[in-house]
């Protein structure tokens, strides 16, 4: 949609453009800067307090044992999976509100973080003491029954959707219908469930980013890279989708395939977060309308989201971590305290009734 | 078609005959719906021994355990239930809002997590020392609500669902806020979970229900004392003003009754969700959209809602029971989704 003049700058490599857009570029670079930094701000931060100078220096291979330790086993797979969760949850937020073409729509409010909940603590309470921590049940076993159960719930959600349509408010509702009444049947199973079992079934649903190691920073990497790869094919045709499905359809887009595609990714990379990371409200919700003000495009930009996300989540987690020493809040909980206020001021604000 | 469409036709003395015979079947059902949760348990009785145990005579057994019991738990879910149900029909009254729920729009969570800050910070221990906190909780969350939805409504096409989603908010910034006391004082994990997840499994006191009992006959008298106050205010402030009324008046009364009704209601039960929706809008169908039959009915409604959701919990997972919130979750949002399904074909083409 550039002019005929051609004054838009882009790049032209061997026959593929791309727009250049110099204020997501500085927000994309900034924004990653400041994620290292409070990242190894984070790193440095515990009960081995080290300052970010010599973290930098223990990455680099200069420190000593017991302070490599510190950094590769506990504190480095806590940072690097904040970076990746909140990355993630960053683009499927703005995927989902791309997609819906509403400014309220998140993955946790229509119900995939309560169905990653429900698969999650199935396995946790069925799987008795097969699934204790070192187990192959736990690791793989509890996110594969998150990732499915958060599927399985945006299926029904998107199912009773086609009743009411996506647009307005309704579907969030919806959403939050759903997820109350899967909360409900995870409740039963923490009832029905052995002390054991519902102790480590509450722990994981505590949304924190505490006591994750290096096999949650794999899976939640690869859930992301595997997502990133046809995403960036895709990301031309969400521009195209937010002109409305009858013109998207008349500029030849398939609006159907591509919008399933589109929530299969941003529900895959939602559930994958969940089933590593445990339930973050508010992150996808709150980033993606953060990213469209930095970058003041019109729709929530894809890229910017991750960066944001990420920054925003090892903030929270630092917040988190250090706020109430020695005792740590979950990461949810931070990222509650911000997102609620921010959403009702979003149905304040909110002129038009429903859309951006 | 409601059952009310038919009847609205007739005359008004038919009307209230009929409407009459029905307030006389939800009460023959909330007397059964009470046998019930008197007889079902781990050790399950029948209803023949149940009303020996009332009537006065009766084993010693059967009156362990009826008295002891079940009658603290029964009692506080017909109050819980009543008083929810009743607050739930003035707020849609007041707010325009068919969704409107005290649950979900964070009343009672604010109700709740008053008296665990309560618990918290000033280490209130005595069980009416916490009614007056939850009094204030419901208060504020009250106010809360009532000036959002009213922002709302000024808006002209204002979205029932604004509210709701304001409260699903709140409700999670609650959430977290006792997520992190109960991490900050984990001794008293119990006491929090039965405020803030609803369950009758505790043992009420009976100081506390003989207190909130009162509560909420008073709270229901308020409301349907400004019923037709509340009948006029569905055709929006102005129209209500040209008929008479005082709608700064009428939303003050409401106010006080919906405090008044979710402080007693949590203060028995914990906090509980969906009967303040469900039982409005199945009501409404039987006695169409006035508030003096409406809120009644709603009271009688709303206890044996309760009731069965406890008794279902005694009985889905023998011999442990699920919290009666839980249930109400479990069945009650299916409910509110299918009411919001559908609302878009009985408004026609409004959206």
């Amino acid at each position: 949609m550039s002019p005929a003049t051609g004054s838009v700058p882009a790049i032209r490599v061997l026959g593929l453009s791309a727009r250049l857009r110099p204020r997501h570029l500085i927000v994309i670079g900034v924004g990653s800067v400041l994620a290292a930094l409070v990242a190894v701000i984070s790193a440095g931060v515990g009960d081995y307090q080290m300052s970010p100078a010599r973290v930098v220096a223990v990455l680099l291979g200069h420190g000593t044992p017991m302070e490599h330790l510190v950094i590769s086993t506990i504190r480095l797979p806590r940072v690097l999976l904040g970076l990746v969760v909140g990355a993630a949850l960053g683009v499927s937020g703005a995927i989902v509100q791309a997609t819906a073409r509403n400014a309220l729509a998140s993955p946790d409010l229509l119900g995939v973080t309560a169905g990653a909940s429900v698969g999650a603590v199935l396995v946790l309470v069925v799987g008795g003491s097969g699934a204790a921590a070192s187990g192959l049940l736990r690791s793989v076993g509890v996110p594969v029954a998150a990732l499915i159960g958060g599927t399985v719930a945006a299926g029904l959600v998107l199912l009773l959707l086609r009743r009411t349509g996506a647009d307005g408010l309704r579907p969030l509702l919806v959403g939050i219908g759903v997820s109350a009444f899967l909360s409900g049947i995870v409740s039963w199973l923490m009832v029905v469930a052995t002390i054991d079992d519902a102790a480590r079934a509450n722990i994981w649903l505590t949304g924190t980013l505490n006591g994750r190691s290096w096999p949650e920073v794999w899976s939640a990497t690869a859930a992301l890279a595997v997502i990133a790869v046809p995403l960036v094919v895709l990301a031309p045709r969400l521009l195209t989708l937010r002109l409305g499905t009858d013109v998207a359809r008349g500029l030849g887009l398939a609006t159907g395939p591509t919008q399933a595609m589109l929530l299969m990714a941003a529900v895959v990379l939602a559930g994958a977060t969940t089933a590593v990371a445990g339930p973050i409200g508010f992150v996808a919700l709150v980033v993606p309308h953060l990213a469209r003000l930095a970058t003041g495009s019109a729709g929530p930009p894809l890229a910017a989201s991750a960066v944001i996300g990420a920054l925003l989540l090892v903030c929270a987690d630092l917040f988190a971590r250090t706020a109430f020493a020695p005792i740590q809040i979950p990461t949810g909980a931070v990222t509650a305290f911000v997102g609620a206020p921010f959403l009702i001021w979003l149905l304040i604000r909110n002129r038009q009734g429903v859309l951006r | 078609m409601s059952l009310s469409g038919s009847l609205l036709t007739r005359p008004p003395a038919v009307r209230q005959r009929a409407q009459g015979g029905w307030l006389l079947v939800s009460l023959a059902a909330l007397v059964a719906a009470l046998v019930l949760s008197l007889a079902v348990g781990s050790r399950a009785l029948n209803p023949a021994e149940v009303l020996d145990v009332l009537l006065g005579s009766g084993t010693a057994e059967a009156r362990a355990i009826v008295l002891d019991l079940r009658l603290g738990r029964t009692v506080a879910a017909m109050i819980a239930g009543a008083g929810l149900a009743v607050a739930g029909a003035v707020i849609q009254g007041h707010t325009r809002n068919p969704l409107a729920d005290p649950g979900l729009l964070g009343v009672t969570s604010g109700a709740a997590v008053a008296v665990v800050l309560a618990i918290f910070l000033l280490g209130i221990t005595n069980p009416v020392g916490y009614l007056w906190f939850c009094l204030l909780g419901a208060a504020l969350g009250t106010i809360l609500v009532t000036a959002v939805g009213l922002a709302g409504a000024r808006r002209r096409d204002a979205s029932p669902a604004s509210l709701v989603l304001a409260g699903a908010a709140i409700n999670a910034l609650l959430g977290a806020v006792t997520g992190v006391l109960l991490l900050l004082d984990s001794a008293t994990l119990d006491v929090y979970r039965f405020w803030t997840v609803g369950s009758l499994a505790g043992g009420q006191e009976s100081a506390v229900l003989v207190v909130t009992a009162p509560l909420v006959l008073a709270g229901i008298l308020l409301a349907v004392a400004h019923a037709p106050a509340l009948d006029s205010l569905a055709l929006g402030d102005d129209a209500a003003k040209s008929l008479g009324r005082n709608p700064l008046r009428a939303r003050l009364t409401g106010l006080t009754a919906v405090t008044l009704l979710v402080g007693a209601a949590v203060a028995s039960a914990g906090s509980l969700g969906f009967v303040g929706l469900v039982a409005p809008h199945v009501m409404r169908r039987v006695t169409g959209p006035a508030h003096r039959w409406l809120l009644p009915q709603c009271a009688l409604a709303g206890a044996v809602f309760v009731l069965i959701a406890d008794v279902l919990g005694r009985l889905v997972v023998h011999p442990a029971e699920l919290p009666v919130g839980v249930v109400l979750g479990i069945v009650g949002a299916p409910a509110f989704v299918l009411i919001v399904v559908r609302y878009k074909k009985t408004r026609g083409a409004r959206r």
